[in-house]
């Protein structure tokens, strides 16, 4: 058990926490404020795979790094508007469209990747978001390296969480959410719409998802290749759960999340990981997530009108 | 009055159609500066959803409505709001996870703005509960209020937004007597601020006492207009119903033995509506037991341990003297308990099935409906036709959807499925409620035909007029407490609405 | 805007719209072709002659429609009871795995008690596995969506793990790939000399009997009534859990089907990528037929040809195949909208 107190105690091993946890956060956020306004987006898988796409290409085809984030954040709001039309204004069953739309976006963008690349072999590389080191505070021993030597993006990432919880609790804007996803004929009596409310959130929610997808090609893994994604959009409708809709306590999920993946990646390469299947190694985050969502079952405060259509006028 | 004060709100031929429902018809009045009028009709007379076009959440059809003298842009409740029109709806447009504050500011900030202005609105909701008597905690969460006091926020909702109009739909539905006349008391001091309010209701005493005008709606149609002075109970009574209106007829019947006792019972909460608390309640062959009280008071874990869905955690429940061994619905329908839900759409039927699958929805799993695994739906579509039959519930047929169904026929099925097995027992959770004219009657009249049988019938209803009406015992339920049974007219309605307050309990505990 | 039931559709409404949303989806694919650089309607052409151009192209789309219906019937039957089975994946693999740990000589059993052990293990293993998500949903409300997704990538690490581990090929080279069924463990085919086997009959007979389990047995009476409204169903005296539980057993065995066929009848061996997400397209399929178990065998069997044109157009006009995939899920998510349009009116105000 040593080896895992050596690891604890490296700064290399905090720094990938915070980038492991960093794409998760985007979409972490994004499927909360869906959520919070009563709309389920199990779009969500989809939508990281055309951000992690568009956010590559643009880049790869000459545009800077933060018009790429920008290309990614459009096509994933366009498949957020999608989303919502179908499912707010429309009230289809969010499940079914939320799947059709992970369908849809992924076999869009191996469609566009195909095109884009038909002869391609190994993905090319692009030149991504380098780390930033923050005057001062990264030359703090041990905490500047892992926390202040990140990608601007992961910054971003942080920012984000506080700017959520900021709209939610301190504005009136986030009140209107919140109240649309527990009564939204509260919203409605109020001469606000929910329709707009709803679709609103959807969107700019799926634009976070794009960006947390695009994370991962822009500013860790620096290519785009097929099943990168690879599950993380279900694991953060299970850390929205887990962080019982809060931006906070979901915050802390991600990280904590994150914290066992970076660990699970060092065991697996320590004399302990040369005996286990690596496999066990690469199961352990989908199980933390079903035992988070077990964990939490009990105790979460679900937004009263989550999944539930609000039709105008229906008695 | 006199003609002096000005008109502050204008209807103009008024008509609004659902499909060939004509729910408004050409509906014409005006409402003056700091008056009370009173809007009186039926369920479904129309009442609704003529205030719900003032209030732009439907549009008319035809006609116009004139705010302070201009025309009011129709389907927009943000132009009611603005030109000063409050509304307080049956159903309150409250979000539970927000704190007071938080309800009352929702939406009177400019959506953009960066901060909420918590202080300052806490401030003015002090001063606003003290102009007009409306006492609540401002940072308590809506979801932990009580029905009341949640009444109390959307009314502070209103003033907080400037309205100078307020229209108040069933209100005292859900109040006590004595939280009926606090809010007569903040009416009162609303007009005399110059407010003027619209006052919904179908309770004629209330409605006698309150406003200064009445208009009476009936069948969509305005069918009156009267000085509260220059009329009586009596005759806007005829107005409303059309007709004479006759109090169902009780006889006198002979009490039999008890089919269902509790025995100091008590359930568990869920979140804020509260179990059981030592519950003693004795049902009896051939007695209406009337169960009132104010909703939220332990009313829903009364029906749901009567018809099965929850047990006891402490003390006894008996059927005809003896303990059964399980209890789950399907042990309430072996033992003879008829169940009429509260909710007829989420827990009576299912919406999609047709008549026939939601006719055997409670006998499916037995012969002659199954044998063997496998449905006999020939029998189940003729035990249907012998239900539309018997109980006059009008349909195409027995293979439509139940949703397709008016309200009042829904209920004729309910009631025909759980009466159709002769019970012993008959749990009516709000059996009316909802229902036009005729359906009430219908359904009370077989509520004392299965009485007159020797069933023993439980009537849990909001509606004190109605307890009071039909039972031949009440207890009053407050916060899972049953009061002692008290006979037929041994109590008015004022002692009635003390112990609905949870008054009486605190002096009988003195007493012991 | 503001949705108002109807009340009798009327035939216009009921056919026009459906056809709209497939016209739709033909148009999107056209587009597709174009921005691919392909004449449209050669595409389209090609995509339909590749799926039913042929003998061999048939037998070709009824094949990959064989563990379609499996996953398409197991999406139906656990839709309508309203639990969101989005693990078919998962249960294929447990299916698979079952058939290959029976047929690949463990058991030297002659091939008429050797097939029905392997059916019967495999849809076992299947329903287990829907069995854990079910428990969590009904005992303590975890929502069975997101534990049925999680599950798919672990049933597949767990699945590779096996193959590299106790099920892995002694003659293999690399690859992750199991031993080979024995001659008796392998389903035969329907007509001898034609690519097809009986797993294609095992899938229409299981779409027959869920029919029947849904029209005609108390059980699917109450199936329907817990998706229906399942606090009305609770409260008639349906016990709710219980019926949640076999329904899932169910589902979870008609999807491990498609494993076992797919294994026992085709492939002849386990590898990593026998379902290219049998599990998911299922989805696809059920919704399209509008989870009726007949229509799952229709809607399949188009689906399928899609799939399988799509492949044959490819090679011949260079657009890529996962234009298969665009299409259906377009498909998928024009149809949803389209039924609802049959029963709702949209009206302003």
């Amino acid at each position: 058990m040593m080896e895992i107190v050596d690891i604890l105690i490296s700064a290399s091993f905090w720094a990938a926490v915070i980038r492991i946890a960093s794409p998760l956060i985007f979409a972490t956020m994004g499927e909360l404020i869906c959520e919070r306004a009563g709309v389920l987006n199990l779009g969500i898988e989809g939508i990281m795979v055309v951000g992690a796409f568009v956010g590559w290409m643009t880049v790869y085809s000459g545009g800077g790094l933060w018009l790429g984030v920008a290309a990614a954040m459009a096509a994933g709001m366009f498949f957020g508007l999608l989303h919502s039309v179908l499912t707010v204004p429309f009230g289809l069953s969010q499940h079914v469209v939320g799947l059709g739309v992970t369908l849809l976006a992924s076999a869009a963008t191996y469609f566009a990747y195909r095109l884009a690349l038909p002869e391609v072999t190994s993905p090319p590389r692009i030149e991504a978001f380098a780390p930033l080191n923050i005057p001062g505070l990264s030359d703090i021993p041990f905490f500047g390296p892992s926390l202040f030597s990140q990608t601007a993006l992961t910054y971003f990432a942080f920012l984000l969480a506080g700017v959520t919880a900021f709209v939610l609790y301190r504005t009136p804007l986030g009140l209107a959410l919140r109240a649309a996803g527990e009564n939204p004929a509260a919203v409605e009596a109020q001469g606000l719409s929910v329709t707009a409310l709803r679709m609103g959130a959807v969107m700019v929610g799926s634009g976070l998802m794009a960006i947390g997808g695009a994370f991962l090609t822009m500013s860790a893994f620096n290519s785009f290749f097929f099943e990168m994604v690879n599950g993380r959009g279900w694991v953060c409708i299970a850390l929205v759960v887990f962080g019982a809709w809060r931006p906070g306590k979901a915050l802390l999920g991600a990280l904590l999340f994150a914290a066992f993946d970076a660990l699970q990646i060092r065991l697996q390469q320590t004399a302990l990981g040369a005996e286990i299947p690596y496999q066990v190694f690469l199961m352990t985050p989908f199980v933390l997530s079903i035992l988070a969502l077990v964990v939490m079952s009990r105790r979460a405060e679900v937004p009263a009108a989550l999944m539930t259509p609000f039709n105008k006028g229906e008695r | 009055m006199g003609g002096a004060a000005a008109v502050v709100l204008r209807l103009d031929r008024i008509t609004k159609r659902f499909g060939k429902l004509t729910a408004n018809d050409a509906i014409s009045f005006e409402l003056r500066e700091g008056e009370v009028i009173a809007l009186l009709g039926e369920n479904g007379a129309g009442k609704t959803t003529l205030m719900n076009i003032l209030f732009g959440h439907y549009t008319a059809d035809a006609g116009g409505v004139e705010l302070f003298g201009a025309p009011l842009p129709p389907g927009q409740p943000r132009a009611a709001l603005a030109a000063g029109v409050g509304m307080v709806h049956q159903h309150f447009t409250l979000a539970d996870n927000l704190t007071v504050t938080e309800n009352i500011l929702l939406g009177a900030e400019p959506l953009w703005r960066l901060r909420l202005g918590r202080g300052a609105a806490r401030a003015r909701i002090a001063q606003l509960s003290e102009d007009y008597g409306l006492k609540v905690a401002r940072d308590a969460r809506v979801g932990d209020l009580t029905v009341g006091e949640r009444q109390r926020v959307e009314i502070l909702k209103a003033l907080y937004r400037d309205a100078r109009i307020l229209i108040l739909d069933e209100p005292t539905a859900v109040l006590t007597p004595q939280e009926t006349d606090a809010l007569f008391a903040t009416m009162r001091k609303a007009v005399a601020r110059g407010l003027s309010v619209v006052f919904i209701s179908h309770k004629l005493h209330e409605v006698m006492a309150i406003s200064s005008r009445v208009l009476v709606l009936r069948h969509g149609r305005l069918v009156g207009e009267v000085k509260t002075a220059e009329t009586d109970r009596h005759r806007l009574a005829e107005l409303m119903v059309g007709a004479e209106v006759c109090a169902p007829r009780i006889v006198e019947g002979s009490e039999g033995a008890a089919h269902l006792t509790l025995e100091r019972v008590t359930t568990p909460d869920r979140g804020s509506a509260p179990g059981l608390k030592r519950a003693a309640l004795e049902l009896r062959a051939g007695r209406i037991t009337g169960l009132a009280g104010v909703s939220g008071n332990g009313q829903a874990a009364l029906a749901d341990l009567i018809a099965g869905l929850i047990g006891p955690t402490e003390g006894r429940l008996l059927i005809a003297g003896a303990e059964p061994a399980g209890w789950s619905p399907r042990a309430a329908l072996g033992a003879g308990v008829a169940r009429i839900p509260e909710d007829r759409l989420k827990t009576g039927a299912i919406a999609d099935f047709t008549l026939t699958e939601n006719a055997i929805l409670e006998t499916y799993h037995a012969p002659p409906f199954s044998r063997r695994g496998f449905m006999n739906w020939r029998a189940a579509a003729d035990f249907a036709r012998r239900i539309i039959e018997r109980y006059d519930v009008r349909c195409p047929g027995p293979e439509t959807p139940i949703r397709l169904l008016s309200g009042g026929n829904m209920q004729k099925l309910i009631l025909g499925r759980a009466l159709e097995a002769t019970p012993r027992i008959v749990l009516a959770n709000q059996p009316v409620r909802g229902l036009d004219i005729g359906a009430v009657a219908y359904v009370q009249e077989q509520l004392l035909a299965a009485r007159a049988r020797g069933a023993a019938v439980l009537l849990i209803s909001e509606d004190l007029d109605e307890v009071m009406a039909l039972s031949d015992v009440i207890h009053v339920i407050s916060e899972g407490r049953l009061s002692p049974a008290f006979a037929r007219g041994e109590r008015s309605a004022a002692e009635l609405g003390v112990w609905m307050a949870g008054d009486g309990f605190a002096e009988r505990a003195d007493a012991a | 805007m503001r949705l108002e039931p109807i009340a009798d559709p009327g035939l216009t409404r009921t056919l026009g719209l459906p056809a709209a949303a497939l016209a739709l989806t033909v148009i999107i694919g056209s587009l597709l072709a174009l921005l691919a650089g392909a004449d449209p309607f050669a595409t389209l052409g090609l995509i339909v002659k590749g799926a039913a151009g042929s003998r061999f192209a048939i037998l070709e789309t009824l094949n990959r429609a064989t563990p379609l219906i499996f996953t398409g019937l197991a999406i139906a039957v656990a839709f309508r009871a309203r639990l969101w089975n989005i693990g078919a994946e998962a249960q294929l693999y447990a299916g698979a795995v079952m058939a290959v740990v029976l047929g690949a000589g463990a058991l030297g059993w002659p091939a008429y008690l050797l097939l029905p052990a392997m059916a019967l293990a495999a849809a076992l293993a299947g329903a287990l596995t829907l069995l854990g998500p079910t428990i969590l949903k009904t005992r303590f409300g975890v929502d069975e969506v997101v534990t049925t997704l999680l599950l798919n990538f672990i049933a597949l690490l767990f699945v590779s793990m096996l193959l590299e581990g106790p099920l892995k090929d002694p003659m293999g080279m690399g690859w992750p790939k199991s031993a080979r069924l024995i001659p008796e463990a392998r389903l035969p085919r329907i007509v001898e000399g034609l690519r097809l086997h009986w797993g294609f009959g095992l899938a229409l007979i299981s779409a027959a009997l869920v029919w029947l389990i849904g029209a005609r047995t108390t059980f699917g009476f109450e199936m329907c009534a817990v998706g229906r409204n399942a606090n009305a169903a609770a409260f008639a005296g349906m016990p709710v859990n219980a019926v949640m539980l076999k329904t899932a057993l169910l589902s979870g065995g008609l999807a491990a089907m498609a494993g076992f066929s797919e294994v026992a009848g085709l492939k002849g061996s386990l590898t990593l990528d026998i379902s290219p997400g049998f599990g998911y397209t299922g989805i696809i399929v059920a919704m399209l037929a509008l989870l009726n178990p007949l229509g799952v065998v229709v809607s399949a069997i188009f689906v399928a040809g899609v799939f399988v044109g799509a492949d044959s157009m490819s090679r011949a006009a260079g657009v890529p195949t996962y234009i298969a995939d665009i299409l259906l899920a377009t498909a998928l998510l024009t149809m949803v909208l389209a039924i609802m349009l049959t029963r709702f009116r949209v009206r302003r105000g």
